[in-house]
């Protein structure tokens, strides 16, 4: 079998006396999208900043196509085409829409095919008409919108979306579910939610996390089934 | 093409401004052009912070290090060599290296804003009382003496490039300071609208979503540092060439404030609010020394504290604004202009 | 023999006077993240209210130990109350208030007492290590920081006072759930740490030249002790001294006091590039 794209071997981080993210072994191929559930404080978000070099691990790995990674920068992780979304809106608030995106874009491109891919993603999102509005003015949702075009801007291969349908109409969910999947057509994502229905839309393979640590990793029908998932989301929702 | 349109408005203000410079001699006295020289070397200084701290971010307190560094660099240099062209040279290089070391132990190493504001500005006081302890024959480079605490008398004011025996004129003098205030001004504004310009933009307003698009933070806040380092020694030139004397008050307490006070007042994230901010306070100053009821000091902490308290972004993005706000409600959509052409003028 | 007598007291004398001129920068920052840029002015006014109090007749021990710390904490208070509460969370902002109060303490000054140096005469005489001389007031320096550090520890660690403080240090929002307005905490924290101020500008009296502009002289030493330091007030304060005070007194001794203060902010910038959040970020993380 090739080399995976994503694979974490052990991977852990303590704060303190906290175990956030547990013995971690997680392995991703090329072009697989994959849903990573759990209650809050499961440690998703902080998996995520492992991945993307914005916390170190305490122990374990981390591999990116065979590259070790674990104690990188996150410009250098981003280098090697690891796009993502953070939980809460991590954009330029002083600039415009397109500007959010052209900075991304710029980063491989000429000034000129940047501009030009930073027109074509505004108007794939249906962004063109607020595209030179200040993001800081914008409602949640539409900023939600804006990231995500800033992270296809940059062309990862890897894309990590934490939580990309918070705070959405269900319309937009509808429209988010649809760009998952068109972007899966080419390359790899990971996908953190909360809303179930959001991942039966979307998902074939899903990992839940529970206290740090994979609880079940299996296909989406299984594990919405699975009774350990039920209790640890007890009260969450979940057969809805 | 996309750049040259928004900068219509700066090349016509620039164009206008550099007449009104090279035909002020015409009609305005000497004093005054001798006035309006050190005012526009201050100026320069004003944009070296103007540009760090309000589009790179970097909470710099002691600009005046290299001002100083500049400054004494040139004094030093004109008087080994005879010939102000190299001196200039040093006087940007001086100060750039020092940016460097300094910029790359602050900035690599992490640090919070509140500590490198602090750090910068112990720098300044720390070469204060270097440079004035450097009376006595000991204390020479060359044929330069350091002279503590009464400075460096009698520095070579600048001569043609080449020709070392043609001093310029005061008139002279000042009009090589209006040029260099302009050509700085534009070079930044050029700077601003390029990718590295709108870079140092987006770390600004975030820095991690800036890394996380694979921009190194580091090496482009540490590049935005050397900049303002090499801009603030090239004014450090311009002023010694003014008074042909450089001392070690170069680097005090007081000028590190006002040039902060310069930046708050005109406005961060423009460049004509500093320079505006620094003629203003320029002329106040001068006017309380002449009348002499006040204590200047006293005037520009109150000056800051007001304007921290009451106008935090400063004269110049205020009345934007507030054009801005009378513009969209006259007019259909605001002017889809790109955020660094927002400010014309 | 002598003259490591005479060294090993500069270093103490060193290390004391640190401690004395940066702690109420330290309680200011270790609660509040800001720097006091007027922490030089603090200390100016704390000699002005010796000096102004002995030539009116009052007893100096009087004068250094109970008018200057108080009269400077209540201006601290104030301040505190007039300016500093309107900038809460907004750390840059505060810093370049107090930058403004600076100099508005300068000029104030200058305007009523004039550019000259006034002081007064050193309290204690002085005492012989063989063929040196040297002044008893250098050990009784030693003795204040001493004092001072035992009553910050002290309060720390056994008062309710103490422990709001260390609960605002280790999270801001948690003087709420401890019942205390937070305001209050602040209010009393800048008091306290201006009256140190007021304290260590009483004690430099005798030793320093009493002049508007005083202030300058020591806040760059203030500074690196405290940034090297990092937030925890104690033992960030007596780690970052003691490093510090024995550099800068080696160092200055080997070569001039300047140069000594060149060589001690070079130790610092080296050692914060290595600990970006100070000493006590490193290891006494979470501690007083």
């Amino acid at each position: 079998m090739s080399v995976p794209l994503l694979q974490t071997g052990g991977l852990t981080i303590r704060f303190g006396g906290v175990t956030a993210v547990d013995q971690v072994d997680f392995t991703l191929k090329e072009a697989e999208l994959r849903c990573l559930i759990g209650p809050n404080g499961a440690g998703k978000s902080t998996f995520f900043k492992l991945l993307t070099g914005q916390l170190h691990p305490t122990e374990g790995h981390v591999h990116l196509r065979g590259q070790d990674i674990s104690g990188a920068r996150p410009h250098e992780i981003a280098r090697l085409g690891v796009g993502i979304k953070t939980q809460v809106p991590n954009v330029f608030n002083a600039m415009t829409v397109q500007e959010n995106l052209w900075i991304a874009a710029r980063h491989k491109h000429t000034p000129a095919y940047a501009t030009e891919l930073t027109d074509q993603i505004l108007s794939e999102l249906r962004l063109t008409a607020i595209a030179h509005k200040e993001v800081g003015q914008l409602a949640h949702g539409q900023r939600q919108w804006v990231e995500i075009g800033t992270v296809l801007a940059g062309e990862p291969e890897l894309i990590l979306l934490d939580e990309p349908a918070a705070g959405m109409t269900h319309e937009e969910v509808e429209r988010t579910a649809e760009l998952i999947q068109d972007i899966n057509r080419s390359r790899a994502l990971v996908v953190v939610e909360h809303d179930m229905q959001f991942i039966k839309m979307i998902a074939k393979t899903v990992t839940v996390l529970h206290q740090g640590a994979v609880l079940i990793e299996d296909d989406v029908s299984r594990v919405l089934e699975d009774a350990r998932v039920r209790d640890v989301y007890l009260g969450k929702g979940l057969a809805a | 093409m996309h750049l040259l349109n928004g900068m219509r408005g700066a090349l016509i203000g620039a164009a206008i401004a550099a007449v009104a410079i090279l035909t002020a001699p015409l009609y305005i006295d000497l004093f005054q052009i001798m006035q309006l020289t050190v005012f526009a070397a201050m100026a320069v200084l004003a944009l070296s912070l103007g540009f760090i701290w309000g589009y790179g971010g970097i909470l710099c307190f002691g600009q005046t290090s290299f001002f100083g560094l500049g400054a004494y660099a040139y004094a030093v240099a004109a008087i080994n060599f005879g010939d102000s062209t190299p001196a200039i040279a040093l006087a940007i290089l001086v100060p750039v290296i020092f940016a460097t070391l300094l910029g790359y132990f602050m900035i690599y190493g992490g640090i919070s804003d509140v500590y490198l504001g602090v750090i910068t500005l112990t720098v300044s006081l720390i070469l204060f009382n270097l440079v004035n302890s450097t009376a006595g024959d000991f204390y020479k480079i060359g044929e330069a003496r350091l002279g503590g605490f009464n400075g460096i008398p009698g520095v070579p004011t600048f001569n043609l490039p080449g020709d070392p025996s043609y001093i310029l004129t005061p008139e002279q003098a000042w009009m090589v300071t209006g040029m260099a205030l302009i050509l700085v001004y534009l070079g930044l504004r050029v700077l601003i609208a390029s990718s590295f310009g709108r870079i140092i933009v987006a770390i600004r307003e975030n820095e991690t979503r800036a890394a996380l698009l694979g921009y190194d933070p580091r090496i482009y806040k540490l590049i935005t540092f050397m900049i303002g380092g090499a801009i603030a020694g090239l004014a450090g030139a311009l002023y010694v060439n003014w008074g042909a004397f450089v001392s070690p008050t170069i680097f005090a307490l007081g000028l590190s404030a006002q040039i902060i006070i310069w930046v708050i007042i005109g406005g961060r994230g423009t460049l004509i609010g500093p320079v505006i901010g620094c003629l203003l306070l320029q002329w106040l100053v001068t006017e309380i020394g002449a009348q002499q009821a006040m204590d200047a000091n006293f005037v520009l902490g109150a000056i800051l504290i007001v304007f921290v308290l009451l106008v935090p972004k400063g004269i110049a993005p205020t009345l934007r604004d507030l054009a801005m706000s009378r513009l969209s409600r006259d007019t259909a959509p605001a002017p889809t202009a790109d955020a660094t052409a927002k400010v014309k003028t | 023999m002598d003259i490591a007598i005479i060294v090993g007291l500069d270093v103490v004398s060193g290390i004391a006077s640190l401690v004395l001129i940066s702690a109420g920068l330290a309680v200011i920052f270790g609660m509040m993240k800001i720097i006091n840029l007027a922490h030089g002015e603090f200390l100016m006014l704390g000699a002005y209210a010796t000096v102004l109090s002995v030539s009116a007749g009052v007893n100096i021990w009087f004068a250094m130990l109970v008018i200057a710390p108080v009269f400077v904490g209540l201006v601290g208070m104030i301040v505190e109350r007039c300016l500093i509460q309107f900038l809460y969370g907004r750390l840059v902002d505060s810093m370049l208030a107090t930058w403004g109060l600076s100099l508005v303490i300068v000029g104030g000054t200058t305007m009523i007492f004039g550019n000259t140096i006034v002081g007064v005469s050193s309290p204690l005489g002085g005492f012989q290590v063989g063929a040196y001389q040297s002044s008893l007031y250098t050990p009784f320096l030693a003795l204040m920081a001493l004092l001072l550090m035992t009553a910050v520890f002290g309060v720390m660690r056994f008062t309710r006072a103490g422990l709001i403080a260390r609960a605002v240090m280790q999270n801001p929002d948690m003087a709420a759930t401890l019942g205390v307005n937070p305001a209050r905490v602040y209010m009393a924290t800048f008091g306290l740490g201006a009256a140190m101020s007021g304290l260590a500008g009483g004690l430099l009296a005798p030793i320093a030249g009493v002049v508007p502009t005083m202030g300058a002289a020591f806040i760059a030493k203030a500074f690196i002790t405290v940034v090297g330091g990092g937030t925890s007030i104690l033992w960030g304060l007596i780690s970052a001294s003691g490093l510090f005070g024995f550099i800068n007194q080696i160092a200055a001794f080997l070569t001039t006091p300047v140069f000594g203060e060149v060589i001690l902010f070079i130790a610092a910038i080296i050692l914060i590039r290595l600990l970006p959040t100070g000493i006590s970020g490193r290891f006494f993380k979470g501690r007083l």
